[in-house]
């Protein structure tokens, strides 16, 4: 797969950091406007995916390769579950929103409001992205093991989702 | 000593997510790791034994926010889980060498302890929908771990199957937050009180007797699972006819069935029906098979058919009012199947494990002789068929004499009579799996065949002494109070599950 | 009215995966019921003329407490919102692992009629 027409990869080298921007924004702040981790997620994995579309394979393995993704799947999901861990720790329940409950929080509507909402957004941003687009990677290589985090890690964010 | 009850789904759930990023350096680290995970959630579920309270994730209260319940069934429950699991991790260090990317084996196979585990602790309607899908879709992968023919068609029905039932449930879910306006269980129960089966929860329910039927393979929707239990690894095969079958299908629907919605006349004949034909097809359909782990394919459909027979007729006494005391009789024997058939059946599946992986095939026709060969292998699956088929001193017996006492008491002779040929048969197969696998002529081709040693035998002894030791759990009158009688209690108390949770 | 079109829609999901013979349909079909399911849950919570249960911050810098219960009137129900998306990402997971599948059976057998595809019985 050598990638598509020199007019598709000029406007999709531009529009690449846009959309990897727009995911970073919508997860940062999925605290206060519709929004959040998963659609995140999705974006940033749609970034890598329009690239993978634009410039064939090979240059978007070379840029992420997959145990660097995979790894980051996997760090995702553990982060996440720190968070429920530290909310124990802290505040004595899971999942309790342990920094809301220790620090007085800012005026409702500010970016620092959400004690650790956005922690957790981007946790489960980093999962989705990182899953996402090992999934598509993988379906794209026919030969590739199938036996890998993608689809797997998928599932387990409905219950990161759903505990959220 | 009293965890947080989070900890049974998130113990599993982290080491699930570590032990991919282990390189394949650290696979024994990694082996280790997931053993250690298995035995700390089984000392766990032994020490929560007895107890009973609720967990509100993230300090919201219900019905905000979302709560983990645990009583004397879900104990019950994750006692079985955890006993099947880390029997079957322990048989996995040495059978699993045979297949590549084990630390993903371990992986998944963690998320279906985890998702299990969900399942039995959630107090919340949709919550237990998707546990049940974290575990069925690690279950599915499991089933088509060896990506060869018959294990991908396997591992595709079963997923057809299993996806529609799970819409089943999903709507089923849809339909009850439409009727009542909410998904925590308690307060479906109260508002099902309140207002009484209108059409739409009489739809619900019977969206999740098909869903949940599925699940669990009762007979009308049992085809999946002579296909997938028999392609999956041995130590999955015996988790998902050990267990997996119980904690989504059973499990759910008695809770379902007693707490939420309350027991009435039709639905425990649905579940009488439901169990009797299990037991009657699946026991004559076992009797024709030659492959060795699909006749233990179609006998766990038989075996689940006694738990759901139990299960109902204790509905149908309760429903009729007559009197509460068979009731709890039937639904004990119903139980105690549960908890036996757990685990003499993952243990018949390691044993299968064990003779496959010694001769190389599942063919009965092609076995013989064995039992000089093999001889733990052999005396391991000897109590577990001597069990299974109801022989007097082992638990089998018990659990089967008590559902007998229960039918006669209720007045129906005809299903003690069902009950007692379909033993007959079970008998048959198993004298069937001892004459063709373990005795007769040594062929030629197994002359060199050897006892596989090591953590395989280990887990299978482990089983066989627990399975030989079962039977004092209903003869030892504190053991039976302490393990089984909470989790009858809380099925015969129907909708005080509400009021246990909610203070009025 | 739109409940029972759901309804449809579920049942033309079912029909296909029940009676196509080939697994990308079969799959397809999965999929239309599960998004008949999702499509019902949201219109459980549709309010006609509502608005999106957000508050912003014009809202609520005026007198919260009139805003409030204005507002609860108004806003549609969040709740099955929150349950499609868990149910999307379930459903976007299976789907992931049912595709798969469906390669690699083809890879093994070089078809995706499922009448061929008979090694097992019963």
């Amino acid at each position: 797969m050598k990638g598509m027409t020199v007019v598709v990869k000029t406007v999709s080298s531009w529009v690449k950091v846009l959309i990897f921007l727009f995911g970073i924004y919508i997860i940062l702040f999925g605290h206060l406007t519709p929004g959040g981790g998963f659609a995140g997620g999705v974006i940033l994995a749609s970034s890598y995916v329009l690239l993978m579309l634009a410039f064939g394979r090979d240059l978007v393995e070379a840029n992420l390769p997959l145990p660097v993704a995979s790894k980051l799947d996997c760090l995702g999901a553990f982060l996440f579950a720190m968070i429920g861990v530290l909310g124990l720790v802290f505040g004595g329940v899971f999942f309790v929103n342990f920094l809301y409950q220790k620090y007085v929080p800012q005026e409702p509507f500010d970016l620092v409001s959400g004690g650790a909402i956005p922690l957790s957004n981007m946790a489960i941003g980093l999962k989705v992205g990182a899953s996402l687009f090992l999934v598509i990677f993988a379906l794209t290589v026919f030969r590739y093991d199938f036996q890998d985090g993608g689809r797997k890690t998928a599932v387990a964010d409905g219950a990161e989702q759903q505990k959220e | 000593m009293s965890v947080p009850l989070p900890v049974f789904v998130a113990i599993p759930l982290v080491a699930a997510f570590v032990l991919p990023v282990l390189g394949k350096g650290l696979k024994p680290i990694a082996t280790l790791l997931a053993n250690l995970v298995t035995i700390a959630l089984l000392i766990l579920a032994v020490t929560s034994i007895g107890d009973s309270r609720t967990y509100e994730v993230g300090d919201w209260s219900i019905p905000l926010g979302i709560n983990l319940v645990l009583d004397g069934l879900s104990s019950l429950l994750l006692l079985a889980i955890s006993v099947v699991s880390t029997a079957a991790m322990l048989f996995s260090i040495r059978y699993m060498e045979q297949y590549t990317a084990k630390p993903k084996y371990l992986s998944l196979f963690l998320l279906m302890v985890a998702g299990m585990n969900g399942v039995v602790l959630s107090g919340d309607v949709f919550n237990l929908y998707v546990f049940l899908e974290i575990a069925s879709i690690a279950s599915y992968a499991l089933v088509g771990f060896g990506c060869e023919h018959e294990e991908l068609e396997a591992s595709f029905k079963y997923m057809v199957l299993g996806s529609i039932a799970s819409t089943f449930i999903l709507f089923g879910v849809a339909m009850v937050y439409a009727n009542t306006g909410s998904l925590n269980m308690a307060y479906i129960s109260r508002a099902v009180q309140a207002m009484g089966m209108n059409a739409g929860l009489a739809f619900a329910l019977s969206l999740f007797v098909a869903g949940f039927g599925l699940k669990a393979a009762l007979v009308p929707f049992h085809a999946w699972l002579p296909d997938a239990h028999p392609s999956a690894p041995a130590p999955i095969s015996a988790m998902l006819s050990g267990v997996l079958i119980k904690a989504l299908g059973v499990y759910a629907l008695a809770r379902l069935v007693f707490n939420v919605f309350g027991v009435s006349l039709e639905v425990g004949w649905v579940l009488v029906a439901l169990g009797l034909a299990s037991m009657v097809a699946g026991a004559f359909l076992a009797l024709g098979q030659w492959d060795f782990k699909r006749l233990l394919a179609y006998s766990s459909i038989s075996q689940i058919g006694y738990v759901v027979l139990g299960v109902g007729l204790g509905a149908v006494i309760l429903a009729r009012e007559t009197n509460i005391a068979w009731a709890s009789l039937a639904i004990l024997g119903g139980l105690f199947h549960l908890l036996n058939h757990s685990v003499y059946k993952s243990l018949l599946f390691l044993t299968s494990g064990s003779v496959e992986m010694a001769t190389g095939t599942r063919q009965m026709t092609e076995m013989g002789g064995l039992a000089a060969r093999m001889p733990v292998t052999r005396a391991a699956c000897a109590v577990a068929s001597a069990s299974i088929a109801g022989v007097p001193p082992f638990p089998g017996f018990w659990s089967k004499l008590i559902l007998v006492l229960a039918a006669v008491q209720a007045q129906m002779y005809w299903v003690a009579a069902v009950i007692v040929v379909v033993s007959v048969c079970t008998l048959i197969m198993y004298l069937k799996v001892h004459r063709f696998v373990f005795l007769g002529e040594l062929p030629e081709r197994l002359a060199s065949v050897r006892e596989s040693w090591g953590s395989m035998t280990a887990a299978m002894v482990g089983l066989t002494c627990v399975c030989a030791l079962m039977g004092l759990l209903v003869l030892v009158p504190s053991l039976r109070v302490g393990i089984l009688d909470p989790a009858v209690s809380v099925l015969t108390d129907g909708l005080a599950y509400s009021t246990r949770l909610i203070s009025p | 009215m739109p409940y029972a079109l759901c309804f449809l829609l579920f049942m033309i999901g079912l029909y296909c995966a029940v009676v196509k013979k080939n697994m990308v349909k079969i799959v397809l079909g999965i999929m239309i019921m599960e998004y008949a399911v999702n499509l019902f849950l949201i219109m459980l919570g549709y309010l006609s003329g509502g608005v999106a249960p957000i508050i912003n911050r014009a809202d609520y810098d005026g007198q919260t407490q009139a805003i409030a219960a204005q507002f609860l009137n108004a806003s549609v129900d969040p709740l099955p919102q929150a349950l499609v998306l868990t149910s999307i990402v379930i459903s976007l997971g299976s789907l992931a692992l049912m595709i798969s599948i469906c390669i690699r059976t083809y890879a093994k057998y070089g078809t995706f009629d499922i009448t061929e595809i008979r090694r097992l019985r019963g």
